[in-house]
């Protein structure tokens, strides 16, 4: 209870310092970068749902995402609200993820890893081959100049949106964490067979862990339309979701919440200096080698290197 | 009437060739993914990766991109041993079942692979003319390029060899038999990690010799791996784990099926075929089509 008062308690203080940064931050870019972090941050807290939990490693990260942005898509063009626009995409990315899990998930978890990267890529030619969703040529999306609520220009907006994403991210899968659930969850990652004899619904909580987990992911890809606003499918269905949403979780400390947190913030923020100073191509290079390191030297993370500093 | 038999006949045949290629870049996964568990998704990267070392060594020294291949395989064999010997010390030593973090790590080593290649060499598209590319040879109504021909002659004659070899040679046994019981094999006085790693050393053996093979069927840029993630999947998992003759059986058939995509409905489609029959082979027969 102490420990969920000081979690209550922290983010009641942390928030209103950062919704209020567009007011006295100057530079238009700054929340470009900070987007993309939180971006990344919402990525990172869904994959490990499923992957840190419950051990089950998602390829696929990019096609949930994917799925987020061209709901919005879809949306637009009927003229649906922004609002409808965005739990239109986590709906339908949480039953693709519901539905992958029913096909996959009673096989070995490495056939599960394999078959998440499979639906990328099928689901990357079905949108290429939909003139409706703008095929290969991409479709524009035209937003307004202005914030709707009035601060500035509409990446303010954007920023506003995205940041509340990812708190409601971290507080459910903290709640998740600390839930019957994310502890059935864990039973399965340390021996499935075993939690299985001991009566753990094992398929019930990966199908609820896959559809919350790629629900996120939909939800993190709804409002990218609206930042990129013109939206074309190999930056939608980009490999470089799926690696940095695997290597923030692992970096940070799988199986805790503030672990993909962490890891994002770390690596996300990194990214975006590498993009200023060096080029993009720096990226994904830093992150794989980051990833490579830590998941062979540093297999707890940063979460891991703090409990052995602080003694715990 | 005619036409479009004569269209079917050339999309079967050259289908028949591509699956020819396809199981030299299955066959490595299916040694490493079938019969030593390890779920090496960068292999494609590294077929890449071969297929740009192979086209400087041409670019250079004017060396046939295949002989090429084969004189970096042995190369490739100990780098393969060497990514073993720091796999298995990390992630198999301590009783196996950190399978997540094994397949992160290779996830990893992909967009190493890719990057390096990128600052290394641009993304332009690389390719290699030989006296042989451009030239074709006609059975009948059936047209073939000398570029698919070669490399599926030298594919499938790689994999019969292999395949031979894991029958016959003292090598070949124990692999099978470290995939079986590895400490029945232990017992027998065979250390599975030396063993091991010479197996995992060999399936890096025949990305190199694929990429070679590759880059004077088509040109390549550094990410064009990805495309092939799924599809070498696909044809192990497809052909049965492990078995060297449904990993070819299982090349074909895709080879075939995305041939004939390709020519009714559409180049754009072709990708989806491999990764579209994976998801069906993983739903429906995940023992695979040849599996026991």
């Amino acid at each position: 209870m102490n420990k969920n008062r000081n979690f209550y308690l922290g983010l009641v203080l942390v928030l209103p310092l950062l919704a209020s940064l567009p007011f006295w931050v100057q530079s238009e870019y700054f929340f470009f970068a900070a987007y993309s972090v939180l971006q990344f941050v919402i990525l990172a807290v869904a994959w490990n749902i499923l992957g840190g939990y419950a051990g089950y490693v998602n390829f696929g990260s990019a096609a949930f995402f994917a799925i987020g942005a061209y709901s919005t898509i879809v949306g637009y063009k009927l003229h649906f609200p922004q609002g409808a626009n965005i739990l239109l995409g986590t709906f339908m990315a949480g039953l693709v993820g519901l539905g992958m899990g029913y096909i996959t998930l009673r096989l070995k978890g490495v056939f599960f890893s394999i078959a998440t990267l499979a639906m990328s890529v099928v689901l990357l030619t079905i949108v290429t081959n939909t003139p409706f969703l703008g095929g290969a040529r991409g479709v524009y999306v035209i937003v307004s100049r202005e914030s709707p609520v009035g601060t500035g220009p509409y990446i303010h907006w954007l920023y506003f949106l995205i940041l509340a994403m990812a708190v409601v991210s971290v507080i459910i899968s903290r709640i998740i964490e600390h839930s019957w659930l994310g502890q059935g969850l864990m039973a399965i990652r340390d021996d499935e067979m075993a939690a299985e004899g001991l009566g753990v619904p094992t398929l019930k909580l990966k199908l609820i862990a896959t559809s919350i987990s790629g629900a996120l992911m939909g939800l993190a890809g709804t409002t990218f339309p609206y930042l990129i606003t013109y939206v074309e499918p190999t930056a939608t269905f980009n490999l470089s979701f799926a690696v940095n949403s695997i290597a923030m979780p692992i970096v940070g400390g799988l199986g805790t919440w503030i672990g993909p947190l962490l890891g994002a913030l770390l690596l996300g923020s990194i990214q975006q200096i590498a993009s200023v100073t060096l080029s993009s191509s720096w990226n994904l290079l830093i992150v794989g080698g980051v990833l490579v390191l830590f998941v062979t030297l540093a297999p707890n993370g940063l979460v891991g290197f703090f409990k052995k500093w602080s003694g715990k | 009437m005619d036409i479009s038999f004569d269209l079917l006949l050339n999309a079967i045949f050259s289908g028949l060739l591509l699956g020819g290629f396809y199981a030299a870049l299955s066959l490595g996964v299916s040694i490493s993914f079938g019969m030593l568990d390890i779920v090496n998704i960068a292999h494609p990267a590294m077929v890449i990766l071969g297929a740009y070392l192979s086209w400087w060594l041409n670019e250079k020294f004017g060396i046939d991109p295949i002989l090429a291949g084969f004189l970096l395989g042995p190369f490739f064999f100990l780098v393969g041993n060497l990514i073993y010997r720091l796999y298995y010390d990390r992630f198999e030593k301590g009783g196996g079942g950190d399978s997540l973090r094994g397949l992160a790590f290779f996830f990893g080593i992909l967009f190493i692979i890719e990057m390096i290649l990128i600052l290394a060499f641009g993304v332009d598209y690389r390719n290699v003319n030989t006296s042989y590319t451009d030239k074709t040879i006609s059975f009948g109504v059936v047209t073939v390029a000398y570029r698919l021909l070669i490399p599926f002659v030298i594919s499938v004659g790689l994999l019969l060899v292999i395949r031979w070899a894991f029958k016959k040679t003292y090598f070949g046994r124990a692999v099978s038999a470290v995939a079986q019981d590895p400490l029945a094999l232990q017992l027998m006085g065979v250390n599975p990690v030396k063993i091991k790693g010479y197996a995992f050393g060999l399936s890096l053996f025949t990305a190199v010799v694929g990429g070679a093979m590759l880059i004077i069927i088509q040109s390549v840029q550094p990410s064009a791996g990805r495309e092939y993630i799924g599809l070498v999947f696909a044809i192990v998992v497809l052909g049965g784990m492990g078995n060297l003759t449904g990993t070819l059986l299982g090349a074909m058939i895709l080879g075939v099926a995305e041939s004939m995509t390709a020519t009714f409905a559409g180049p754009s489609w072709a990708p989806a075929v491999s990764f579209g029959l994976l998801l069906l082979t993983l739903v429906f027969r995940p023992q695979g089509i040849f599996g026991k």
